[in-house]
């Protein structure tokens, strides 16, 4: 096990965190909020990794077989369908934005102020 | 009959009604998917409430391992507990309840067409429901992320709900784009503790992490999950999201979102430290108040200081619960049980107070459509009672006797007062300006106090005229008795928390079970019931009772002061900077979520690194 993993994730955190402060536009924004979410995803995996491990499907291994930990997958699988839902909703929001200011442009959505 | 077995149903009840009412409420009237919407909210507050009772004799430990999922002999297992203490189970309660209260009030909102979608309202509340019930009770630390992520979800709609205007849905964006992150990196923080642990229960990883020292896995950890549930609890500076999205949210909702769902993130905070921190493998008490205690103080002063200067209604009662926040969270962090009773008697009366200043704005935006204090000075003359009850709220928030404010307040701030005298005053002049804001709101609007017109072009009320549509459909002529009732029946639950003796005996036994590091576990994993006794209830005393008093009449004379002045110039431009800062931008916003990240670990770090 390396440390490569780690870094990946906390890497793409970042970089995430950089595309949504510095967004111009809002569904580039839930986009980088989707890749700060991925981040996650890499976390957890890389956590729940075992050197030499299979898939945790008993199906065809004998059941001491070394497999990595299938409780970080099943977050994983939560996790995904946190990230969808969000993401859906907040797409609808950007749609119905535009709809209604013609712009998507977060720098000229700004009556909420002081 | 097992009331364990009662719990799972506190939060599938109210799942159960908005699928009732997605599917019927299509060719539901309007009046019968209410009253299924109130039925449903309400049969869950008096399951929660049956559980509290039930657990108040004998076990104060409500313990449902769902579905049978217990852990082994050993202590392993990948079960799912739902663990309702007293603490817990009265939040639930509240919750429940000030659901009822929004469903009863909000049942002449939203009438304009399309009304074939008329359970679509009364289904997010109750998703919103079952996701608060969900976070106060899950034991398991996964379980708690995804009730925060669909209390969040349901919130972020339910703020847009009002998809034909244009200011809610760029309330709604900047909300779920800082809250989904702070999900996120609550979960990344996650991730981190199992893979410290190899557990994922808060008991479990508890007793995990007590038996190693605290090494900086554990810190990120504790720094990445606390700051996810500070962006849900509006801690300063991750507080950005609350104002925009308050100002702009349907009246009902800013109730629940004011009233209770900012407040579960202190719960949230509270719950994690200690089931998981506060062993010696955690994060030392010091470090955690210092972290605590010095974001409190932050929050509660920028939320008084913001909110004094708000023209716009429901901003400025968000920006006073971002102060009144600011105090929940010196009050824990103090970490003793009684700071923890007072606030847990202070969230409930506020929470009925704000959710009654937001009912009252809410008809003021019903029948003038607009909440701007400038152009209502004077013209809600005519509503005498809801002037009446707007007051009497803006009172209480300032903390007088005999509210429960004021029980919450006086307790919380004996109990932060031993940690730094002025730690009280904060309590007395934080509580004093945000209450005194409310009031001068109310004198301008409900008496005409003052000039009519001053020099005042500040954002905040800067908008165009009459672009504020009511959500009654059409503008209200005679004030519904619903809408009327429902504050009045929250400011009384707020007075009873202050004056029902036995409300606070138990705060006080429910305080000392859940600010304490062991007895969680023992409950939860060994079944052990364990001593109620011991606890001290939560009273008045002769200083609370006067820095109450103090409180309530420093507020009222700010309040009557800045009603007659225009505005100073030079408060104006002192204050410039800390409003530039609201910048309605969401890019702004993360970039300051991601300085408090630092600021939290800045803060937690020594004392947890390096002890030994």
């Amino acid at each position: 096990m390396t440390l490569l993993p780690y870094l990946v994730a906390g890497w793409i955190f970042l970089v995430g965190l950089y595309g949504l402060v510095t967004s111009r536009n809002l569904i580039h924004a839930v986009g980088c909020l989707a890749v700060t979410q991925s981040s996650t995803y890499v976390l957890l995996l890389a956590i729940g990794y075992r050197d030499g491990g299979t898939a945790p499907v008993f199906a065809d291994i004998p059941t001491d077989a070394r497999v990595v930990d299938p409780v970080v997958q099943a977050l994983t699988l939560t996790d995904v369908v946190v990230g969808a839902t969000v993401t859906a909703l907040l797409l609808a929001l950007v749609i119905q934005l535009h709809k209604r200011h013609g712009t998507v442009d977060p720098d000229e959505l700004s009556e909420l102020k002081g | 009959m097992n009331i364990a077995r009662l719990l799972p149903l506190v939060v599938v009840v109210p799942l159960l009604g908005a699928a009732v009412l997605a599917v019927g409420g299509r060719r539901l009237p309007r009046i019968a998917s209410d009253v299924v919407s109130v039925a449903f909210a309400a049969t869950s507050a008096a399951l929660a409430l049956v559980a509290l009772a039930g657990g108040a004799h004998g076990a104060p430990y409500v313990i449902d391992w769902v579905g049978g999922w217990r852990p082994g002999p050993g202590g392993e297992g990948v079960g799912i507990v739902l663990a309702g203490d007293p603490m817990s189970l009265g939040l639930t309660a509240f919750t429940s309840l000030l659901v009822v209260a929004v469903l009863v009030y909000s049942w002449r909102y939203f009438e304009e067409p399309p009304r074939r979608r008329s359970g679509s309202f009364p289904a997010l509340i109750l998703l919103f429901q079952a996701g608060m019930c969900g976070f106060c009770l899950t034991g398991d630390l996964f379980n708690s992320f995804v009730f925060f992520e669909l209390m969040g979800v349901v919130a972020y709609a339910l703020t847009g709900f009002r998809v034909e205007e244009r200011r809610p849905l760029q309330g709604a964006m900047a909300f779920g784009l800082v809250n989904s992150l702070g999900g996120y990196a609550m979960l990344l923080g996650i991730a981190l503790l199992y893979a410290r642990t190899g557990e994922l229960g808060l008991a479990q990883i508890g007793r995990q992490l007590d038996g190693r020292s605290p090494d900086a896995v554990v810190l990120a950890a504790f720094v990445l999950v606390s700051a996810g549930l500070l962006v849900k609890a509006a801690a300063v500076p991750f507080h950005f999201w609350l104002p925009d999205a308050h100002a702009v949210a349907p009246t009902p909702v800013c109730m629940l979102l004011s009233g209770v769902m900012v407040e579960l993130g202190v719960f949230g905070v509270t719950r994690l430290y200690w089931t998981v921190f506060a062993g010696p493998g955690g994060v030392p008490h010091e470090a955690a108040t210092r972290t605590l205690v010095t974001v409190g103080v932050l929050t509660a002063l920028v939320g008084a200081v913001m909110s004094w200067r708000q023209r716009h209604l429901k901003r400025l009662l968000a920006f006073s619960t971002v102060a009144h926040v600011g105090l929940f969270l010196i009050g824990v962090g103090v970490l003793s049980p009684e700071g923890t009773a007072g606030t847990a008697i202070y969230v409930l009366a506020h929470g009925g107070v704000k959710a009654a200043l937001f009912a009252c704005t809410g008809i003021l935006l019903d029948r003038y459509a607009s909440v701007d204090e400038k152009e209502l000075h004077g013209r809600a003359r005519e509503l005498p009672l809801t002037g009446a009850l707007y007051m009497l709220g803006g009172l209480a928030l300032c903390g007088m006797p005999p509210f429960g404010t004021s029980l919450g307040k006086a307790v919380a701030e004996e109990s932060a007062g031993h940690t730094g005298h002025w730690l009280t005053a904060v309590f007395v002049v934080v509580s004093a300006v945000t209450g005194g804001a409310v009031l001068r709101a109310g004198l301008r609007v409900f008496a005409g106090t003052g000039p009519r017109t001053y020099d005042d072009d500040a954002p905040g009320g800067a908008r165009v005229p009459g672009d504020e549509g009511p959500e009654t459909g059409t503008r209200l002529r005679r004030i519904p008795v619903t809408m009327l009732t429902v504050p009045a029946v929250l400011l009384a639950a707020a007075l009873a928390a202050g004056l029902v003796p036995q409300w606070a005996a138990g705060a006080g036994s429910a305080a000392h079970l859940f600010a304490a590091h062991d007895i969680y576990a023992s409950a939860v994993l060994d079944g052990q019931t364990a001593p109620a006794a011991g606890a001290a209830p939560a009273h008045w005393n002769t200083a609370g009772v006067l820095l109450g008093l103090l409180s309530t009449a420093l507020g009222a004379g700010l309040a009557v002061l800045g009603a007659r002045r225009p505005r100073g110039a030079v408060t104006e431009r002192l204050l410039a900077p800390l409003r530039r800062l609201q910048s309605g931008h969401v890019g702004d916003y993360v970039a300051w979520a991601v300085a408090g990240l630092a600021l939290l670990a800045l803060l937690a770090a020594p004392g947890t690194l390096t002890s030994p």
